[in-house]
């Protein structure tokens, strides 16, 4: 027994586990390993971040009708978990507290996603450029 | 309606039955319905900032192997439960869940089919809810009871090891002893005993309302196989059984770690049933060559809830899992989870008035109660398919159909959500009537009319 997960599907390293531009009928939670999500512009490949063990990923597709914005790849073996779109939000609908750690998860995104804004303005005003 | 003492709220009385800081719960019954009320209620208070006083009355010790430390259930967690478990971040390794099931075996005398998963994906776990069967000597997975009721104390529940004596009303507020001790008074009790004790007799006598739920009897086998037979043999499979054997309901095998556990319904259950059952050919052909169905390792036949109860609730008072209102036949531990939180929500949020109860906790029991008497119509439907061998043969052609040529998975969905209890009964018996699907079976009865051979597709992948 080493505490690895069993629930889910493996995927091996570099699977797509969903792709960008995708309708999101689902949500994933990472069980085991790490996944990198990555986003395509003009071409080239960004590794926006890396996910590990018990993270939502996919859940802006959830609550937007939007495609996926990036691609879900594992890096190296990873076991992800799927939880669908329609069933969650009738469950959210009996029990709003399922959204809880969701909201949590998101909010800590934008508070990353506001840090790193804020860097690059400051590396940008360093730079000469004229920052807004 | 949180308040804190000193706090001026408007509609807040200072004797109105509110949780606040430094409020008593008592948790009676350290199961999944007790483990899942304390952890989400102590979640829940946390986000708000309130400080409670919990304490969880269970005099098992699950951890031990045999029937000391078990909950006496087949042990499975439903896809839905384990979507919302990860969605609530309660992470379950494969130090709890034995197996992860990502298919099942729909078992007839007239063949077998496999219905799997989208992409084969384990989403239904196989757990023991205790330590495993009493010849267990080192086990080594944990207890998925003792799992959770850590995770309630890792989320500041106190466990109280010792037995409850008494149960009573003083002023309105509940109080709970035990033997040697005074008794303690507690701003809330909640009742989360299963069924299979004779504590809840005592709620009918506190002039509460309280009636305790119908009951009926499942039995319970376990058998030692060891992990690599189970994985050569059964898979990662459940197998279900639908066979007419007389007062036999419904029957399944569900591979573990190195057990295999053997659970029906039925009427007037007892031992003879099973052995019927497991001496049947069916049993016998997915079960490993050389097995011996009277090498059992443990076997219970415990009660369960098959009528919930009308009223789970009162002023500081509230039943919840098995002791209130749980599903028929299905996801017992799924519905502890829901009335749990249901009761948490309510309690921390509304209060923990018999009027909070009836206003924010009634709805999810009779959401649950009212889907159960679908679920029996759906049942009936199963029982009818059971008795009409050309009803069989007309399931297992429709189901073979659509996992070979990719159709639209009608029945099979319907057989994954009934057997799994993956989704409202509801849901299921629309689609049951759905015409698509009925006019599907009339196309195949023909066909199940001529046929005589046996039909098995054990080994189709094609999504379910």
């Amino acid at each position: 027994m080493d505490g690895s997960a069993v629930l889910g599907r493996v995927y091996a390293d570099g699977e797509a586990v969903a792709h960008q531009g995708d309708v999101g009928d689902c949500l994933f939670v990472v069980q085991d390993g790490e996944v990198e999500i990555v986003a395509e512009h003009d071409g080239r490949e960004v590794v926006l971040r890396s996910a590990g063990r018990n993270e939502i990923l996919g859940e802006m597709a959830i609550f937007e009708h939007q495609p996926r914005s990036a691609t879900i790849r594992a890096k190296g073996t990873a076991r992800i978990l799927t939880l669908d779109k329609r069933n969650f939000l009738r469950r959210i609908n009996e029990d709003p507290s399922l959204a809880f750690r969701m909201i949590e998860t998101m909010s800590h995104r934008v508070r990353l996603l506001s840090r790193e804004v804020m860097e690059l303005r400051e590396r940008l005003g360093e730079a000469g450029s004229p920052v807004r | 309606m949180i308040a804190r003492p000193g706090e001026s709220r408007v509609g807040v009385e200072p004797d109105e039955a509110v949780l606040v800081d430094g409020s008593r719960i008592a948790v009676l019954g350290g199961g999944p319905a007790g483990s899942f009320f304390s952890y989400f209620l102590l979640d829940m208070a946390a986000r708000v900032d309130v400080r409670l006083e919990l304490d969880i009355y269970e005099p098992r010790m699950f951890a031990q192997p045999g029937p000391t430390g078990c909950n006496m259930c087949g042990g499975i967690i439903s896809e839905t439960l384990v979507q919302n478990l990860a969605a609530d971040g309660v992470f379950l390794s494969g130090d709890v869940i034995q197996r992860g099931i990502d298919s099942y075996m729909l078992h007839t005398d007239v063949g077998s089919v496999r219905i799997s998963t989208p992409n084969s994906e384990a989403r239904i776990g196989a757990v023991h809810r205790g330590g495993g069967p009493r010849d267990v000597t080192e086990p080594r997975w944990e207890s998925f009871d003792q799992h959770l009721l850590t995770s309630a104390h890792g989320r500041g529940a106190n466990l109280i090891g010792s037995r409850v004596e008494h149960v009573g009303l003083t002023g309105g507020r509940p109080t709970v002893r035990v033997h040697g001790e005074e008794p303690r008074t507690y701003d809330l009790a909640v009742i989360a005993t299963g069924v299979n004790t004779s504590i809840l007799k005592t709620f009918e006598g506190l002039g509460i309302g309280y009636r305790r739920p119908t009951l009926t009897k499942t039995l319970i086998r376990e058998y030692h196989l060891g992990a690599e037979t189970i994985r050569s043999s059964l898979g990662s499979s459940m197998h279900v059984f639908l066979l007419s054997i007389p007062r036999l309901e419904f029957a399944a095998l569900i591979p573990k770690g190195d057990y295999v556990t053997m659970c029906l319904l039925g009427e007037d259950i007892d031992n003879a049933l099973g052995d019927a059952f497991a001496s049947s050919p069916e049993v016998r052909a997915v079960m490993p060559p050389g097995w011996q169905p009277e090498a059992k390792s443990c076997q219970c036949i415990p009660h369960i809830n098959i009528r919930g109860v009308e009223k789970p609730f009162a002023n500081r008072v509230v039943f919840i899992g098995d002791s209130g209102v749980t599903r028929l036949y299905k996801d017992g531990i799924g519905a502890a989870y829901r009335t749990a939180k249901a009761a948490a929500r309510t309690a921390l949020f509304e209060g923990v008035s018999e009027a909070a109860f009836r206003r924010h906790f009634l709805p999810v029991c009779r959401s649950i109660r009212g889907d159960n008497r679908i679920g029996e119509l759906a049942f009936l439907l199963t029982r009818l398919a059971q008795r009409l061998p050309i009803l069989r043969r007309a399931i297992l052609a429709i189901t073979i159909d659509e996992q070979v040529h990719g159709r639209r998975p009608r029945l099979s969905s319907i057989l994954w959500d009934m057997f799994s209890g993956s989704a409202p009964y509801g849901d299921i018996f629309a689609r049951m009537v759905d015409p698509a699907l009925i006019w599907r079976g009339v196309l195949a009865l023909p066909g199940a009319l001529g046929r005589r051979a046996k039909v098995t597709l054990p080994e189709q992948r094609t999504g379910g």
